[in-house]
Parts: C-alpha cells; sequence; structure tokens
C-alpha cells in the first residue's frame, strides 16, 4: 500500500444546532480513484468543502503527503493540489475557454497597464485542452460548448493548477451515456498520470465502473468501505441506506386496452420537421429516452402548452383536446413534473403550503379569497400521503431537500386529478430512498389508470422502471421498444445510430474549425 | 420596519426637544398639534394611495415610473373637462380613470407581451406624458380656480371627515381593500408568485400574461383616482412640474416599507408605514425650517440608513432561519424509516 497523499481524520464539524460530520476519515492514494457514497445530507458536500478550503473543520486534522497541513481558504487548497469541480459547474459562460481556464491567475503582458496576455492563454490551455480530450480553440467561447464540453474545461482548469487530488461532485448529473463514458477514460488517464479523484455520485453503476474503493457516508459518519472487489449495487445501498432497496420491477397490469393517449403528429416548433406519434397506454409507464438534446423535453413542453405546437393534436380516450398553454393542460389533467424543479417546478420561496395549492387555488376560494384553513388540509393531506419529511406545512421549499422538493413538485398534481403525467427526469439530484419512493409512486399512479411518460437520461432508470420504452433522436421518434427487447445496447442504438455526423451537430463548438 | 419608524418619531421629539426644551416639547408639541397632524396625515392619505399602486407592479417585479408624469396629463385633461368643456363631474371623473386604465394596459401589454422591460417601458411614459402634458395646455398652468359644480370632488381631496382628512379615510378605505386583495385573494397569491418565479407560476397553470397585465392596470387605475385628489389638492395644474418625483416618492415608501424591486415581497402594512415615514420626514424637515433644497439631502440620507438597518436586521432573520434550515436537514433522513 502506498503512502495515502491525502488522510482526513477525525474530522468533524457542528453548525448551529445540528453535527454535520463527527470523527470521519477517508485517505486517499496517489492515483486512485475513491468515490464517496451517501444520500442528500450525508455530509458529502461538507467534507468536500473542508478539504477545499470552503469551510473550517472543528475537529481533525488534514494531512497531505504525510504532512500536517491548514486550509484556511479555496487558495490554501489550491497550493497544495487540491481541485473541486462542483456539481453546478462554476464557469463564466461569457468568456472563451482559456479565459476560464486563467480565470483569477491570467499571465499578463504590457507592463503597467495589466493587460491579458491572449496569446499566452492560447498557448497554454492548448496543452490542457489536448490533456482532457477537447479539440476546440481556446478562443471557443463557453456559451457555445455543451455541459459536457464545459465540464471538460473545468478538468482542464484543474489540471492547469497542478491539482493532485481531484474531487468531482456528482459530475455526470447532466451528462449522456457517451459523454459520461468519454469522462471515464478521462478518470483512467487521470489515475495513471497518478492524480488522485474523489468521486461523488449518486448514480452507482458509474461508481461501479470506475471506483478502486468506496467509502460510505451516513448522517456524517463513516459508515463503512468496500474495496474494489465487493463493489456492487447492492453493498453501495447497504453501505448508503443501512438496508436493501428492491428497485426489481412489479408486473405490469394493463389497464382497458381502449383507454390511451394519444399524440397524434404533434409537431414542437424547436423541431418543426418531425412530427411525434406516440400511444401511451392504461396502466403502463412508457419511458422516453434519448441523448441531451433530443427533443425530450421539447415534446414535453410542447404537450404541456408552454410552447404551442405547429401541428398534431392530443387525444385522449378518443377525445381530442386543445392545448393552448398550460392552463389547458392542466384542465385536462395533463401535468408536467419539470426537468428543472427549482426553476420550473416549484416557487421555492414560498411555502410547501402555497406550492401544492397554486395550480388549483380557486377551489380553496370563495369570492376569491382564499381560506387558509382549507388550503392547510390538502397540504397536510398531501405531505402525509407522500411522507415529504418536514416539521410543517409553512416550510419555504427551498429549505427541503431534492427528494422532498420532488415529492412537493407531485403533491402539487396529486390534489388535483390527474389523467397523464409527464415526468421530465424524475430522479435527477435525488438520493437513493426517496428514488424507490418516487419508483413506487409512478407505479402506483399508472394501477391507478393514470397514464405516466417518463423521460430519462438514466439508462438504469429507463431500463428499471419503464414498461415500454420510445426513443428520440433530434426531435424524431426513431423506435419504441416492447420490454422484451430491453437492452441498453437497443436504446443506444436508437438513440445515436445514425452515427457522428449527427452527434456532432449537438456540439456546436466543432463546427467552427 | 416599525422599530425604525418608532426610533425616527422618538429622534425626531428629541430633536425637537433638544431646541425647545423636552418638558416644553412633551407639553405642547408643534409636530403633535392638530394643524400640523391634520396636515401629515393628508398628505399621507394623498401620496399612500399611488404608493399602494406602485406596490403591486413592484411586487410582480415590475415597477411604473411614469405615475408622476400621469398626474400631469391627467390633471390637465381634467381641469378642461371641469373647466372650458363644462363636462359634469362624474363623467369627467369616468373618463380620466378610463385613460389611465387604458395608459395601465399600454404599459401591462408592452410588459407581458412584447416583453418589455418594465423600466424602460414606464421611463418611456414618464418622457411621454409630460410631454403631453405641456403640449395640451401649451405648457400653461391651468387649474380649477374656484368653479363650482364638483364640490365633493374638491371636499374629498381638501375636507375632512369626522375630524380626519378625507383623502386618509380613502387611503384606509384603499389599505383595507388590498391589504385583501393582496395577502388572502387569489389574484393577491398570483401576483406574488410571479414577482418570486414567473416561469414557475406560468408552468401551474397561472395565466401570468393576464395577472402582469392586470397589474399594470390596477396600478394606474389607483393612479387616476390619485391624479384626481392631487390636481385638488393643489388646485392648479402647472404641466412643467405637477407631480414630478411622485413615482419616486412612491418606489421609496415601498421600498421602506419591505418591498423588493425584484419582486415577491411587500405588504401593505409596509407601505402604509413607508409611506408615513416619508411624509412625516418631509414634514420633519418643514417644521424644523431646514432650507427646503435640502429636503432631498435628508430624505436620502435617512432612507438609505434606514434600508441598510433593515438590510443588517434582515441578515440577522436570514441567519436564523437558515439555522432552522440546517436543524431540518438531518432530520430529513429519519432514522425510524431508515430500518
Amino acid at each position: 500500500m502506498p503512502e495515502p497523499i491525502l488522510e482526513l481524520k477525525g474530522i468533524s464539524k457542528r453548525f448551529p444546532g445540528v453535527v454535520a460530520l463527527s470523527d470521519v476519515h477517508l485517505s486517499v492514494s496517489p492515483g486512485e480513484v475513491v468515490a464517496l457514497i451517501g444520500e442528500n445530507g450525508a455530509g458529502k458536500s461538507t467534507l468536500m468543502k473542508i478539504l477545499g478550503g470552503v469551510y473550517q473543520a472543528d475537529e481533525g486534522s488534514i494531512r497531505v503527503d504525510g504532512r500536517d497541513v491548514k486550509i484556511r481558504h479555496v487558495a490554501d487548497a489550491q497550493k497544495l493540489g487540491v481541485s473541486l469541480i462542483h456539481q453546478e459547474l462554476n464557469n463564466l459562460d461569457n468568456l472563451d475557454i482559456g479565459g476560464n481556464i486563467f480565470l483569477g491567475r491570467e499571465p499578463l503582458s504590457g507592463g503597467f497597464l495589466r493587460l491579458v496576455d491572449r496569446k499566452k492563454i492560447a498557448e497554454q490551455s492548448r496543452g490542457y485542452l489536448a490533456k482532457v480530450g477537447l479539440n476546440l480553440p481556446p478562443w471557443t467561447p463557453l456559451s457555445a460548448l455543451s455541459i459536457a464540453q464545459q465540464q471538460l474545461v473545468e478538468i482542464a482548469k484543474a489540471l492547469s493548477t497542478n491539482a493532485r487530488i481531484i474531487v468531482m461532485d456528482e459530475p455526470t448529473s447532466s451528462l449522456t451515456l457517451t459523454e459520461a463514458n468519454r469522462l471515464f477514460s478521462l478518470i483512467a488517464e487521470l489515475k495513471s498520470a497518478g492524480v488522485s479523484v474523489i468521486y461523488i455520485s449518486h448514480r452507482l453503476m458509474e461508481v461501479n465502473a470506475c471506483a478502486d474503493r468506496v467509502v460510505g457516508l451516513r448522517d456524517g459518519k463513516n459508515s463503512g468501505q468496500l474495496p474494489k472487489s465487493e463493489i456492487n449495487h447492492e453493498s453501495m445501498v447497504r453501505l448508503m441506506v443501512g438496508r436493501n432497496i428492491d428497485l426489481k420491477r412489479t408486473e405490469t397490469h394493463l389497464g382497458d386496452p381502449k383507454k390511451r393517449i394519444e399524440f397524434r403528429e404533434i409537431i414542437s416548433p424547436f423541431f418543426p420537421s418531425h412530427s411525434i406519434s406516440l400511444d401511451i397506454r392504461q396502466g403502463e409507464v412508457l419511458g422516453l429516452a434519448g441523448l441531451v438534446g433530443a427533443g425530450r423535453s421539447e415534446l414535453a413542453m410542447t404537450v404541456f402548452g408552454i410552447t404551442r405546437p405547429l401541428g398534431g393534436e392530443i387525444v385522449v380516450d378518443g377525445k381530442a383536446v386543445q392545448v393552448r398553454s398550460p392552463h389547458d393542460a392542466i384542465a385536462h389533467g395533463i401535468y408536467l413534473v419539470p426537468e428543472d424543479r427549482r426553476k420550473h417546478g416549484l416557487i421555492i420561496s414560498m411555502a410547501l403550503r402555497e406550492n401544492v395549492t397554486l395550480p388549483d387555488l380557486w377551489r380553496y376560494a370563495s369570492f376569491g379569497v382564499i381560506s387558509y384553513g382549507s388550503e392547510l388540509r390538502t397540504a397536510e393531506e398531501q405531505r402525509k400521503k407522500l411522507s415529504i419529511k418536514t416539521s410543517s406545512c409553512e416550510t419555504l421549499a427551498k429549505n427541503l431537500s431534492g427528494g422532498n422538493q420532488q415529492k412537493l413538485v407531485l403533491a402539487k398534481w396529486l390534489s388535483l386529478s390527474p389523467k397523464l403525467i409527464i415526468f421530465d427526469e424524475p430522479t435527477r439530484g435525488v438520493d437513493v430512498g426517496s428514488k424507490a419512493e418516487i419508483y413506487r409512486l409512478m407505479r402506483s399512479l399508472a394501477e391507478n389508470g393514470v397514464f405516466i411518460l417518463m423521460i430519462s437520461s438514466d439508462m438504469e432508470e429507463v431500463l428499471g422502471v419503464s414498461d415500454r420504452i420510445a426513443v428520440m433522436r433530434e426531435g424524431a421518434l426513431t423506435g419504441v421498444l416492447e420490454a422484451k427487447d430491453f437492452s441498453e445496447e437497443a436504446v443506444m442504438r436508437l438513440a445515436v445510430a445514425p452515427v457522428h455526423a449527427k452527434e456532432g451537430r449537438q456540439m456546436p463548438g466543432q463546427a467552427i474549425h | 420596519m416599525v422599530a425604525i419608524f418608532l426610533a425616527l418619531f422618538l429622534g425626531y421629539a428629541l430633536l425637537e426637544g433638544s431646541q425647545r426644551g423636552l418638558a416644553a416639547t412633551f407639553a405642547n408639541p408643534v409636530f403633535l398639534g392638530q394643524a400640523n397632524l391634520l396636515n401629515l396625515t393628508r398628505s399621507i392619505g394623498l401620496f399612500g394611495i399611488f404608493s399602494v399602486a406602485m406596490g403591486t407592479v413592484i411586487i410582480t417585479g415590475g415597477i411604473d415610473l411614469s405615475v408622476g408624469s400621469m398626474f400631469a396629463l391627467l390633471g390637465v385633461i381634467l381641469a378642461y373637462l371641469l373647466g372650458p368643456d363644462k363636462f359634469p363631474w362624474p363623467l369627467a371623473v369616468a373618463i380620466i380613470i378610463l385613460l389611465a386604465m387604458l395608459i395601465g394596459l399600454f404599459h401591462g401589454l408592452l410588459v407581458s407581451r412584447a416583453r418589455l422591460q418594465p423600466f424602460v417601458v414606464t421611463l418611456c411614459g414618464l418622457l411621454a406624458y409630460r410631454g403631453l402634458a405641456r403640449f395640451i395646455s401649451s405648457d400653461q398652468t391651468i387649474g380649477f380656480g374656484s368653479n363650482t359644480g364638483f364640490e365633493l370632488l374638491r371636499t374629498l381631496a381638501t375636507g375632512s371627515i369626522f375630524n380626519l382628512p378625507a383623502p386618509f379615510i380613502l387611503f384606509l378605505i384603499v389599505c383595507a381593500v388590498m391589504g385583501i386583495v393582496l395577502h388572502s385573494s387569489v389574484y393577491g397569491r398570483y401576483l406574488y408568485a410571479i414577482g418570486r418565479n414567473e416561469e414557475a407560476a406560468l408552468y401551474s397553470g397561472i395565466n401570468t400574461k393576464l395577472v402582469v397585465t392586470s397589474a399594470y392596470v390596477l396600478c394606474a387605475s389607483l393612479t387616476g383616482v390619485s391624479a384626481i385628489l392631487i390636481g385638488f389638492y393643489t388646485n392648479s395644474i402647472s404641466p412643467a412640474s405637477h407631480g414630478s418625483f411622485f413615482e419616486l416618492y412612491a418606489v421609496a415608501a415601498c421600498v421602506l416599507g419591505g418591498c423588493s424591486l425584484r419582486g415577491g415581497e411587500g405588504s401593505i402594512l409596509g407601505i402604509f408605514i413607508g409611506t408615513a415615514m416619508i411624509q412625516l420626514l418631509r414634514n420633519i424637515v418643514n417644521l424644523q425650517g431646514i432650507d427646503s433644497s435640502l429636503e432631498f439631502v435628508v430624505m436620502g440620507g435617512v432612507i438609505m440608513i434606514a434600508v441598510s438597518l433593515d438590510q443588517v436586521l434582515g441578515a440577522r432573520r436570514r441567519a436564523r432561519e437558515t439555522r432552522v434550515d440546517v436543524k431540518g436537514a438531518p432530520a430529513e433522513p429519519a432514522p425510524a424509516t431508515r430500518n
């Protein structure tokens, strides 16, 4: 066993009223990929922020290269070769690639004028970009890059500070499968160059693919670790939640075959040259897979009335319905659980109660004046039914965890009478426990006759939860898979099939050559 | 906010006390004299009504900078309608309010449909309506003089009911109605929801364009009411200066009262107190014989101090909230459900 490059010993951190970390240990060897797993609120981020100099530990010591160090600022961490890549990317998209890599450390020229030396930035950036495999000129504006490419820029930035320990917090949460695979091969390269990686993720399949060792955190304490040979799905789930979670699919009970929702030749304004026809059967969960940018969310937005369709109709039980606005959609029982719940799903600075009642506020009012009591009754009922973990219905939505926020978005719709619910990436950023609850909920809704369309980029989820899978590519529907044909390859074949020419179009940066 | 208001009040009493002697001040303060109180409450009423109007658009995340110019334009038109044209006053009032609502509709549609920024739309209004007022009146001061036939309107602006100035009573009524509208009605909840997150409001099925537009119409119609009151209060309208800067008094009242210009925050009680504070300040400046050219310096300074204080106190409040937040977080993976 080589000398660890990094050792965190007995780290404790208290916030007023709560112990976020108590006596946590973590050691990392040079060139090792350690996955740090745990549910939301387990203390992963706090631990990494202590390592990155954002917080100070109350107790415990940090050793780098066997020497005790104090990390008081982000700059201290950088000097020691520790670099954090946050879940939400911290890039400035009004700068170009080079500007981002050298942000705050720009080489200067022009003497006292202190001008930014663009030439030098470009020269030096090239090397780092080559290392991460991003073949774009350094003066490409960041806004032209896909999220995956921006991530590579972040990694290039980390390399440019001579980082020896790179912390990646949920790096794949907005990457497609192919992009994620590219990231894994990059991690392997970093590893062989002796760089250590601390990898934080909820996606256990990925951890399985890239980690040398898994360290679990639960409620701010170490919950154990797994060597490479023992890493598998069940053992990791046990480490995170202390119990097994059964994600196996239950048998589907298809309802009345005549009852179905049909999308007939719907044309979204984003992809005017393609129309989508799709039917959802009662009792099933229809998965909608595809790469990011395949037009799945755009289809959902069109069906929900955010954007007006250029053509086509939605047919519910044989009757065509007109949807010109979300208001119309909601009136017809068509609901959307949007991808970005903090931006679209909830008004995060409002209370749980106010969020639940917002879509159908008139129901709680007489002569336009809202009855607080009847609002509270419904909110309370939904809170119990979905077991949203909070002390009261007056808790602001922003103070809920990701999983509970997602349940709150659902509570909004379940307090009405849903006909079709479109879930757009329902478990993004949601911990394993809540994930299972959300799956169970979708299943029971489907069994109770609600039509379910689930958009997901998480292959495990698409294959595990859907009864059929529709696949889209660049605004067009490329196929629908029946359960017997399910496989990762089958989905990917439909999602990327006509190879790289088409995929290249999603990366506008490459068009610049 | 209330605390700051009281501090200001006490500070003033002490200021007066230091000049005239504390005992004399408390025995017979000029400030608390009946004449001054009537004066003060009247101006609170006059300024309060359109401050509440401003509040409704500020809550949606907008602003209406054209208020003062609308006073000039509507005032000039009103003077023509009642003066040379001899319209019966109810018709004249109806025309003024309708005109105001049309202006509001125009602003609202530009903001919600054409997606122009409220600041820009109403800034253009500020310039245009003032210019129009001056053009219509050939830049001459026109007044109601001692014309008769509309005594009721004059009483509403300058008279008293139950020993209280009529505009103040009107303001109280507006506060009561708007208090219910903003804080208890479906419409009010929509306004706040849009101010906090317009997109999420849209995703919840709220017709955001309609609600935003209506907020501007509501604001403008209350502004129309104020235009009539203020017109009669001054009794003559000099189109170049009538009502100028009044929109900023209203914005200041809203900000002092806890509205955020980002939208989604604020209350009627806050706007009431904000208006009262500003009028109190003007009153103090007056009574103290401070050079009237310094009035804005004093007001600017005090508002800045008050808002900064509020920021400091607010930061502490937020810190307390976050503490609750952190406490809630570990309670979330509740151990009972774990096994």
